[in-house]
């Protein structure tokens, strides 16, 4: 007898439909995406992405908004979270969330940051620190490292003249509003998944109304560090690691029994 | 309604919740604060949306977020307060979300004093954010005016997708007098087309203030002058006094134009046939009619609380075809109808000239000593 000849094919892997057909903007070997993806798997995976309302930044994803199906706003540098409060406060039962680079989020975004945590809002912020400026081409960023070289520390950043890079994570979770705050990377497969579990979480805390969510998101940026993709990937796990450990910095008792 | 002893700070705040403000994001600043003070309980009693921002710049953009939801919103702060929101001003202007700000104006610049003033004439009329936009700015007089312009603000914001402001002098924002409410309206009960607030059963919305392509930038540039243009020809408003036969014009707005009233009565019971025209929309501002009265009028005089920022946009309008003159009080002082009276005499009885700059003869005035300030 012959052998049956296999016929049902199962899908394993598929564009989440909160992911639009558009092109990326971003360099080859960019992180953006991979976060782009988890975030869209998330939302779809909890049937939400006719109920979310995203805040995009100034920085690389400026134009974040076009490469997602659901509804979106860009705010101002750094206003994002202002922005998020606004739309949140008006549509409570909504899911709002920003996506917010180091330089957006850290520097010129500080107060804002600052005090929708210390509110404890309930929205949830991706916070993608790459340790510099993207979009204006590799200038210093406040989470750049001691004796990193950029475009406006050109041999190295001199913590004596130029200050001490900012743990937002750290900082942020001692605040009462804070519900969920961690640190995940995105260099390699595993820590992938487990950044794409803190994103649910994230947006789990935001479900059951736990307060401020954030997921800090160590990424790469090839082009500006000057380096191959691998060699940035190298870099991340070597170098930003050691100096913002990938760690659950605060989890409210609400979230208790979940598992992403 | 009955007319009730209102200061105009509540006065306004209550007008915005009557005309269905659903969200009030502000910050504590003199003397606007009583407005904020007002919704802090008031919107919150309504199950309505009420936050104090740990900023003028958050609050803007707090406004921002909300109306990108298409709700009835607003804020109001005072000079330096408004300075500081200019950025989420453009970024608004720039996406076409409807909006209330309410400037109570003090005096500058810097941290200046919080005595009433118009020194933000410029600020608000003439732009201050980066950019081409035109924000709809209305100068109320009176506690009931600043109520009925209050209202009428959130229709016009609503209707052209647009900034409409009020600008308040202090003196509005914290006098006292008897005005008359409006009848608490419904809340809107329809979402904007446009609005971002969940793409349920529809397409993805964005909003967005960025065209990164200059050619789409030129175009939607193009789009909110033509907006501009439809609120210049449905959207002037102004009040005449004793223009009929009038042989001399004063203009002014807000306190400065209601004292100026008193002034004129006082000059017309001297024979002087003057009369005042008192404009109310600063942007779009009354230029035809100024035009037009300069036509039948043998001069102007123009008074403000500062510097003379409307006087530019008089002279503008008059074209040089009649001679006027200018007077103010500056740095938070309010004038009193003599110093006006005074002006007027001179205007009807000394000679005059078309020629010259209005503003620097009233600085020469001051110098010389032929104005005493009291």
């Amino acid at each position: 007898m012959d052998t049956p000849v296999q016929t049902q094919v199962q899908t394993v892997y598929s564009r989440p439909k909160s992911l639009s057909r558009t092109p990326t903007h971003y360099c080859p070997g960019c992180t953006h995406g991979i976060a782009h993806r988890l975030i869209a798997e998330v939302l779809d995976e909890m049937d939400i992405r006719e109920k979310t309302v995203a805040v995009a930044p100034v920085g690389c994803a400026v134009f974040a908004y076009n490469y997602f199906t659901f509804d979106w706003v860009e705010a101002a540098h750094g206003r994002a979270p202002a922005m998020a409060t606004g739309i949140k406060r008006v549509l409570p039962d909504r899911f709002v969330f920003t996506y917010q680079g180091d330089g957006d989020l850290a520097s010129i975004g500080m107060s804002e940051i600052m005090h929708v945590a210390a509110r404890g809002e309930n929205i949830t912020v991706i916070f993608i620190n790459n340790a510099i400026y993207g979009m204006t081409g590799g200038q210093m960023a406040p989470t750049t490292l001691p004796g990193q070289k950029t475009t406006t520390s050109p041999n190295g950043r001199d913590v004596e003249t130029m200050g001490y890079p900012l743990h937002m994570s750290e900082v942020l979770s001692r605040w009462d509003g804070a519900g969920y705050i961690v640190r995940r990377s995105l260099h390699d497969p595993k820590n992938i998944r487990m950044a794409k579990k803190a994103i649910r979480t994230a947006f789990e805390a935001q479900k059951r109304g736990l307060g401020f969510s954030m997921v800090e998101l160590l990424s790469t940026c090839n082009t500006n560090w000057g380096m191959t993709v691998q060699e940035s990937l190298k870099w991340l796990e070597e170098r930003m690691i050691p100096v913002y450990p990938i760690q659950d910095f605060k989890v409210s008792s609400g979230l208790d029994g979940f598992k992403a | 309604m009955a007319k009730e002893f209102l200061e105009g700070n509540f006065a306004m705040a209550e007008a915005a919740v009557r005309a269905g403000v659903e969200a009030y994001f502000g910050y504590p600043i003199t003397p606007q604060t009583e407005l904020l003070e007002w919704m802090s309980h008031r919107m919150p009693e309504l199950n309505r949306v009420f936050l104090q921002a740990e900023s003028e710049v958050a609050a803007i953009n707090m406004v921002y977020g909300a109306a990108c939801t298409g709700a009835r919103v607003m804020t109001s702060s005072s000079s330096p307060g408004v300075s500081l929101m200019m950025e989420g001003l453009s970024y608004i202007a720039g996406t076409e979300v409807p909006m209330v700000l309410i400037d109570v104006v003090r005096g500058g610049p810097g941290l200046g004093n919080i005595a009433p003033s118009q020194g933000d004439y410029n600020q608000l009329v003439h732009g201050g954010g980066h950019g081409d936009y035109h924000p709809i700015v209305l100068a109320p007089a009176s506690v009931q005016e600043a109520i009925d312009l209050t209202v009428l603000a959130f229709d016009l914001a609503a209707k052209y997708r647009n900034i409409c402001m009020l600008m308040a002098d202090g003196s509005i924002g914290q006098m006292m007098e008897p005005a008359e409410l409006p009848e608490m309206r419904p809340l809107r009960s329809t979402t904007p087309d446009w609005a971002t607030d969940g793409c349920k059963d529809r397409e993805q919305r964005i909003l967005t203030s960025i065209l990164i392509d200059p050619t789409l930038e030129e175009i939607y540039n193009h789009k909110i002058l033509d907006t501009w243009y439809r609120i210049q020809a449905n959207e002037i408003r102004y009040k005449e006094y004793y223009l009929d036969d009038a042989e001399y014009v004063v203009i002014g707005f807000g306190t400065a134009g209601r004292i100026a009233l008193t002034a004129v009565r006082n000059a017309r019971a001297e024979g002087i046939k003057v009369g005042l025209f008192r404009p109310i929309s600063l942007s779009p501002f009354p230029a035809q009619q100024i035009e037009e009265l300069a036509k039948t009028s043998q001069g102007i005089l123009v008074t403000e609380m500062n510097t003379g920022q409307m006087l530019d946009d008089v002279r503008s309008a008059v074209k040089g075809k009649v001679p006027i003159e200018f007077y103010a009080r500056v740095g938070g002082i309010v004038p009193y109808p003599d110093e006006i009276l005074g002006e007027i005499r001179r205007l009807a009885q000394e000679p005059k000239s078309a020629d010259g700059d209005p503003r620097q003869r009233w600085m020469q005035r001051l110098k010389d000593g032929v104005i005493t300030l009291s």
